[in-house]
């Protein structure tokens, strides 16, 4: 297979003059991320500062409701209450070895922004974060936050202003800052090396929660293993370590919007067709001419109109079912979760809660883990109209 | 000897810098756009780079970005560019460039597009996102048409990547003369001429310099070092303002 790709998706698809900070980004995972120094520092934050690992949470009332067992891999319970901070830490220990001291990111619902904020304070380098200018509405008290922590935030207004505008706009400013900054890409999509170097922070969280969810089920693995998929990292993570189980079956779940037809969603693998952009091969949301469709979710860390390339060739050589849950089916998922269990789940995390709630009948009497990629508290000024 | 090259070799013959200038499709809007390139082949251009409109142009700056999503809007896509080229076919004294972003011309079909750029008189290929590393399949489909994939690169490009791009290159070498995105600049980089050097060295076709031109003054170091000169924004500035093509070239000429 051709060096990046997964199948016929991924490759480095962006201009000349990025292509020597990819790969100097590539020779540095070759070289430093083995390295001792690199994972006993690496895991030392992971246990001190982020709090791993993440427990996994058997859900009784609900499982009782829905007629299934339902586990929650607790990623909202990692320090800035997201599985992004697994990715921005290694990102940012890789960039500081390789002398680096501005870490760049793009963010949508704020915790990949929020995650690199803490990673370049207890790094002690600087944050710049891009960030759309509808989202910094949206997600209001992740921008208080980061301000808090000192990142710089750059507010797009250039196109729909959402995380697609956000990504273009940090990789503009990469091409001018490259020597000082690394850009600490969030998502495991983007040019290689970034799906692998993601891919590699965050299927932590499938290593721990199969050993876990064997530990407390008699050695069994889970019936069925569900995410979460906007550009596709906590699901990656999720989903890694079980992709040899031919026994588990597993499940992405994208975001189709407000369900109606001909709305903008945000489900490239379920409705979307082959296609190139930030610098990958993928599945887009995109016009028969190749011009790049806005994409809409109540939740904004899914509001992107591609995927990881992983998941594409995951759902082209069929080992990962994709699927959609629109903005209602979320809600209520996002609702029953905080009352049966005294969890709030991030609206993204909801939607993959919503699959086992919308899919109990299919579901009746397995075990369903799903990862609850992050916390709720962030949502609650999108949903205080529908509350 | 691709058309491009012939007409840049024929303004060095003259002692001139090649003019390469730069418009999106369809702007300022479908009827003024072709009058422009009209002013533009007139006053003495050696090749005229049209611009493929794209959603999401990572490498432009935001006076060509907000010109081509104009364009965009104007509902500019590939059908109308080579339907109003191939009208045109020979009327124009210069050599012919696209250049856009993958994606759109993926979506064309790449044999299609090779075919539609021999039949609209199109020899040359610009893509924005597209490195050495991935250029292989598109090289393929244009190339027998007789579109040559202009090689890109820039200040941090090093000898050994420019050798790469050297190999089979036709046409001319794309030299970008910033580290970031398209646009006026009050200064270029010192670096500039050291890479030119080296750029000089690997490339036996001409070497264009562009982003950040928006001067004939600003060239006048760089002699010997160049053989022409690509000018986008400070063009869309001038045409923006209410003045012609025409008027733009006179100092170049």
């Amino acid at each position: 297979m051709k060096k990046g790709y997964f199948g016929d998706f991924g490759g480095q698809f962006i201009p000349e003059l990025l292509m020597p900070p990819l790969i100097e980004l590539e020779q540095a995972m070759e070289t430093i991320l083995p390295t001792e120094e690199f994972q006993t520092r690496f895991t030392h934050m992971l246990k001190e500062n982020v709090g791993r690992p993440s427990a996994i949470t058997y859900c009784p009332n609900l499982s009782k409701d829905l007629g299934l067992d339902l586990w929650l891999k607790r990623e909202d319970l990692n320090h800035s209450g997201a599985h992004k901070i697994n990715n921005t830490l290694g990102q940012g220990l890789l960039a500081k070895m390789m002398g680096k001291d501005v870490l760049l990111a793009e963010t949508g619902a704020g915790m990949h922004g929020v995650a690199t904020t803490v990673a370049a304070a207890m790094l002690d380098m600087k944050a710049v974060i891009y960030m759309g200018a509808t989202d910094v509405v949206r997600q209001a008290p992740n921008v208080g936050r980061m301000r808090l922590m000192g990142a710089e935030i750059v507010a797009v207004e250039s196109g729909t202003k959402t995380l697609k505008d956000a990504i273009n706009e940090a990789l503009r400013r990469w091409l001018s800052d490259q020597e000082t900054t690394h850009y600490c890409f969030g998502t495991a999509a983007g040019p290689h090396p970034f799906p692998t170097l993601v891919r590699e922070f965050q299927q932590i969280i499938s290593k721990e929660a199969r050993q876990q969810f064997m530990d407390r089920n008699e050695g069994n693995l889970p019936d069925v293993v569900v995410a979460c998929v906007g550009g596709g990292s906590n699901a990656i993570g999720m989903f890694h370590n079980f992709v040899p189980d031919e026994s588990v079956k597993i499940v992405g779940v994208e975001a189709a919007g407000t369900g109606e037809p001909g709305c903008y969603n945000s489900a490239p693998l379920d409705r979307g067709t082959d296609g190139v952009l930030h610098g990958m091969m993928t599945k887009l949301l995109q016009t028969e001419e190749g011009q790049i469709l806005p994409s809409h979710s109540i939740a904004p860390g899914l509001d992107y109109p591609g995927v990881g390339p992983e998941h594409a060739e995951l759902q082209a050589c069929g080992r990962v079912d994709y699927t959609t849950i629109n903005d209602g089916q979320a809600i209520n998922a996002f609702k029953l979760l905080s009352r049966r269990e005294g969890i709030i789940p991030a609206l993204e995390s909801s939607h993959a809660v919503a699959y086992a709630i919308e899919n109990r009948e299919q579901l009746q009497g397995k075990s369903v883990l799903v990862c609850l990629s992050g916390r709720g508290d962030k949502d609650l000024g999108i949903l205080d109209e529908i509350l | 000897m691709n058309p491009m090259q012939v007409k840049i070799e024929e303004a060095k013959s003259k002692g001139k810098v090649g003019l390469i200038p730069f418009l999106p499709a369809g702007f300022p809007n479908r009827e003024q756009f072709w009058k422009e390139l009209e002013q533009l082949d007139k006053a003495g251009a050696s090749v005229i780079e049209i611009g493929m409109p794209f959603s999401d142009p990572v490498a432009d700056g935001p006076v060509v970005e907000k010109a081509s999503l104009k364009c965009l809007e104007d509902g500019i896509n590939l059908t109308w560019i080579f339907d109003g080229l191939k009208e045109r076919k020979g009327q124009f004294n210069a050599a012919l460039l696209l250049m856009g972003y993958l994606n759109p011309v993926y979506q064309y079909g790449l044999d299609k597009f090779g075919a539609d750029c021999k039949a609209a008189g199109v020899s040359g290929l610009i893509i924005a996102d597209m490195p050495l590393e991935e250029s292989d399949f598109v090289k393929e489909a244009i190339e027998p048409h007789g579109v040559a994939l202009v090689p890109l690169i820039g200040l941090n490009t090093s000898k050994e990547r420019m050798k790469l791009y050297s190999d089979g290159a036709s046409g001319f070498c794309y030299f970008v003369s910033v580290l970031g995105t398209t646009g006026q600049r009050e200064s270029l980089p010192a670096k500039i001429k050291e890479k030119l050097k080296e750029a000089k060295e690997v490339f036996d076709i001409p070497i264009a310099l562009g982003f950040g031109i928006k001067h004939p003054d600003q060239l006048a170091e760089f002699e010997g070092l160049m053989d022409a000169a690509v000018f986008g924004s400070a063009l869309i500035s001038h045409i923006e303002a209410g003045n012609s093509s025409t008027q733009f070239m006179e100092p170049w000429q």
